[in-house]
């Protein structure tokens, strides 16, 4: 494993934050090598290249690491600007408008369905409200970042939200079946849930996405959650 | 003609950041001084979901998060850049920028300030991320090597307004002795004049802070 290969990326294939790597640089068309890491048995080069959180993702390009997915995504658009799409628009406060929803994509969002995966009763109720909510948040409050026209949407239109999207509720008939809850409700977010499913169906994303009874096995087996409760 | 406004908090360390980036570009702005007891209907309006400050606005479109309030400063005023123009060195900055905002701010919040849960641990927590960015600190440099940079900026709540909690609350975890480092890089920055005339004064800043953490005087 020389640096011949110009980009390599360590990552976990049911890793969230590794898939947005490994999205936008499919999305970009840009080559690279994935190596799997076991998370129970990291690898010599992950501890290496990201010595201080020891995680996936890492992008390796021409020998040097990036860790962070958001910082990675920001870096291969700064790196192949020519490589539609854009990850981030041009305009600068449109720019903002994208970081500060990736952010609440990343610590409200995505947080909160961490917190409905890892609970149960009582807590898990109130877990699934405030999931809900951000989604109302998003719906209110993002405007035309969500597509209202679904027909548009095709993988090289995609930016670093959608690949967000993609990735923290992609799977959610998964976890909706795991958990026996409703998550995705085309009646309560009908912008998200028709968002959601116009990506998840692009051929592109399909490839991409592994198979339903995979992460189902995944979720169960990660949270400990007994299928047949 | 440009219309700035920065809606802020005198001795917010996040609302400083933003005044500190414009001024370093020499752009002018009007400062708003918000009442965070009782929000100005404009605050609410320019940033509805967290409803915080700092804002920016910018011939009336908001960009909110001191973060990237800052990048966006550099992208629309390139004078004096503050982030480096390589990309790699740019995701360098951006992964301790979020390392200091992500994790050392809130093992802070954790360890100093809160009243409950389990304060041993969090103060291990605050050390230890601590001796991680006291790893990364070069001897007598700035982040930005010879001129204050972004993530100088950005750290500034370490350097200013940690050690001055830390003494309102008789609660210390960042010494110069367990981190010399930061201590020396601190000292850099802090003696910058254009720094200096930018910080709130001490004098004023601990009574505020002291009746903010309910501290008898």
């Amino acid at each position: 494993m020389g640096d011949e290969v110009e980009v390599r990326v360590h990552g976990m294939w049911a890793s969230t934050y590794s898939k947005r790597v490994e999205l936008a640089l499919k999305i970009k068309g840009i080559p690279y090598e994935y190596v799997e890491e076991d998370l129970m048995n990291k690898s010599q080069a992950l501890l290496e290249y990201n010595p201080i959180h020891k995680k996936v993702p890492v992008l390796v390009h021409n020998g040097k690491p990036i860790v962070e997915s958001l910082v990675i995504l920001e870096y291969i658009d700064e790196v192949w600007p020519d490589h539609a799409p854009r990850l981030l628009p041009r305009d600068p406060v449109d720019r903002a408008r994208v970081r500060f929803w990736s952010g609440f994509l990343q610590n409200q969002l995505l947080e909160s369905v961490l917190k409905l995966v890892m609970s149960s009763g009582e807590e898990q109720e109130k877990a699934l409200d405030e999931l809900h909510e951000k989604m109302t948040i998003m719906e209110q409050e993002m405007g035309d970042i969500i597509p209202k026209d679904i027909s548009s949407i095709q993988s090289k239109s995609l930016g670093l939200l959608d690949i967000q999207v993609i990735c923290t509720l992609g799977a959610y008939k998964a976890h909706e079946q795991v958990l026996g809850v409703k998550i995705l409700d085309p009646h309560k977010h009908s912008l998200i849930y028709a968002w959601v499913n116009a990506m998840m169906d692009l051929p592109m994303i399909k490839e991409i996405t592994p198979p339903h009874d995979n992460v189902v096995n995944f979720i169960q087996m990660i949270f400990k959650i007994n299928p047949s409760a | 003609m440009q219309e700035i406004k920065v809606y802020g908090v005198w001795g917010s360390p996040f609302s400083r950041r933003v005044e500190i980036a414009l001024k370093m570009k020499g752009v002018e702005y009007e400062f708003i001084e918000e009442d965070l007891e009782n929000k100005s209907d404009e605050l609410l309006m320019y940033n509805p979901v967290h409803k915080k400050i700092p804002v920016l606005v910018h011939n009336g479109k908001p960009v909110v998060e001191s973060s990237l309030i800052m990048e966006y400063i550099d992208e629309t005023w390139k004078q004096n850049a503050l982030l480096p123009t390589d990309p790699y060195d740019r995701a360098q900055v951006r992964f301790w920028a979020k390392f200091i905002d992500d994790k050392i701010m809130a093992s802070v919040g954790a360890a100093l300030l809160s009243k409950g849960g389990d304060i041993s641990k969090a103060k291990e927590e605050m050390q230890e991320l601590l001796t991680v960015l006291e790893s990364e600190i070069t001897k007598n440099k700035l982040f930005g090597g010879d001129k204050v940079s972004f993530l100088d900026i950005i750290g500034l709540f370490v350097a200013y307004w940690v050690p001055i909690v830390q003494d309102i609350l008789g609660n210390h975890v960042l010494t110069r002795d367990k981190f010399p480092g930061i201590y020396e890089w601190a000292d850099v920055l802090l003696d910058d004049a254009f720094i200096k005339k930018n910080l709130p004064d001490k004098d004023k800043l601990i009574p505020i802070l002291r009746s903010r953490f309910g501290v008898k005087p």
